[in-house]
């Protein structure tokens, strides 16, 4: 049995750690509320533009004047893919990040289509440069309250790619916040652009607007807002996803530190006993070794 | 009072704007436009202007860029990539961004985007006008 005092400077470096755990819970858990909130506040406009858009659709606009339909929703047959990749930039949040870079790496082993990613955040792109994949752009350092503006430019990449024809189909790959305990690792088409459907029901009661300068106009100016909202609301779920994971993860990380402290105390307990019964018997071994 | 509207100014990260008023004018991209109550539907691209709102004798003005504006049944929206109180607006930083917008257009290398410099001197100075309407005293009736 080791002695006491190496059992004791254990004890000490599990208390560290499970007061770094404990910090680190108490602030992911006031993260998360606010990652929370910010899903919420970006909740109004992605859903006004999805109304939006379904109502113009209804209405047969296709985002060009005359022939064709604008490029974000021009379909072709899927040569290539590519996937927007969302991760956190931080590890230490549970099996969040694993089980995406799981999904994602599945499902680019199995998909007979050479794929691409656009890798967000740290974790996700370590994952993908490690098995080799094709990397074409990375973003990290978003923060943990990125605004529209900061997400934009991924949006833009892909939507690039996808209008100069290099990739026929994209993906976005990210963790959706059920709730506290539950996140899920989600795959969702992005482009090409699927106009969100209006119930039968609706388009009945539907007005009839003035569009200015002209329902194809105000179309195409939405399809790419669109894009940069999916986009945006990805990050923003991944981030309150990341937080929540973290929340979770340490504080089981605590309470396992508790159960080792309970069972090293006693341990400790049960050296020190020992000890003091050995010096004991030495004692009365000395004692009656000289009466005798 | 006149009819009111319920103006509702939505950015992608929060509702900016939430209240009734009497009067908007907004920076359509077909030109300025105003909207009273009992305006038929209307559904409009935004451009980079100011957006006033008239409430009584009060007028609140914002710096607005991108977006676009819905009039439903006395309802206006308002999705704007980017929306601006005046008492928000950091007039010094506004004033710096016009400069190096300006700054980037007179040099001119080859590798710039001159549109993109000519809105970003336009978005400046709109919230530079923006800024200063706050500190003038408020409109005697």
């Amino acid at each position: 049995m080791p002695s006491v005092r190496v059992i004791r400077r254990r004890i000490k470096s599990v208390q560290n750690t499970s007061k770094i755990t404990q910090a680190m819970s108490s602030i992911a858990a006031i993260k998360m509320r606010k990652a929370q909130q910010r899903v919420l506040a970006a909740r109004p406009y992605s859903d006004k533009i999805v109304e939006v858009l379904g109502a113009l659709s209804a209405r047969g606009a296709d985002g060009l004047e005359g022939e064709g339909v604008h490029p974000l929703l021009e379909k072709r047959p899927t040569k290539k893919i590519q996937v927007v990749h969302i991760t956190s930039d931080r590890g230490l949040c549970g099996g969040m990040n694993g089980n995406l870079n799981r999904q994602t790496g599945s499902y680019i082993l199995h998909e007979t289509h050479p794929v691409s990613v656009v890798t967000v955040g740290k974790k996700g792109r370590d994952f993908m440069v490690r098995f080799g994949r094709d990397v074409k752009a990375v973003f990290t350092d978003l923060g943990d309250a990125p605004r529209l503006l900061d997400t934009t430019p991924i949006a833009k990449v892909v939507s690039d790619d996808y209008t100069k024809g290099e990739v026929d189909e994209v993906y976005v790959a990210y963790t959706q916040f059920v709730n506290n305990l539950v996140q899920r690792p989600v795959l969702q088409k992005l482009l090409p652009i699927e106009p969100p459907k209006v119930a039968e029901g609706e388009k009945t009661k539907q007005v009839d607007f003035i569009f200015e300068p002209s329902t194809d106009d105000v179309f195409a100016r939405l399809l790419p807002r669109y894009v940069d909202m999916q986009i945006y609301h990805a990050v923003l779920e991944t981030i309150a996803s990341e937080q929540s994971a973290r929340m979770v993860a340490m504080r089981n990380a605590s309470e396992n530190a508790k159960d080792m402290i309970t069972s090293l105390t006693l341990e400790m307990n049960k050296a020190r006993q020992e000890q003091i019964t050995k010096e004991l018997l030495d004692i009365t071994g000395g004692v009656s070794a000289m009466e005798g | 009072m006149p009819g009111t509207l319920h103006v509702e100014i939505i950015t992608a990260e929060r509702v900016v704007y939430k209240d009734d008023v009497n009067m908007v004018i907004a920076p359509g991209s077909e030109g300025q436009l105003g909207i009273l109550p009992r305006h038929a539907a209307l559904m409009t691209t935004l451009g980079t202007g100011e957006l006033r709102l008239k409430k009584g004798n009060d007028e609140v003005s914002m710096a607005v860029s991108g977006g676009y504006l819905e009039v439903l049944n006395n309802k206006v929206t308002v999705l704007a990539d980017s929306a601006e109180h005046a008492e928000e607006i950091d007039l010094a930083r506004a004033e710096e961004a016009r400069k190096r917008a300006q700054e980037r257009i007179k040099t001119r290398s080859s590798d710039i985007d001159l549109e993109r410099a000519l809105t970003s001197v336009h978005r400046a100075e709109v919230r530079i006008k923006v800024a200063q309407r706050r500190r003038r005293p408020p409109i005697s009736q």
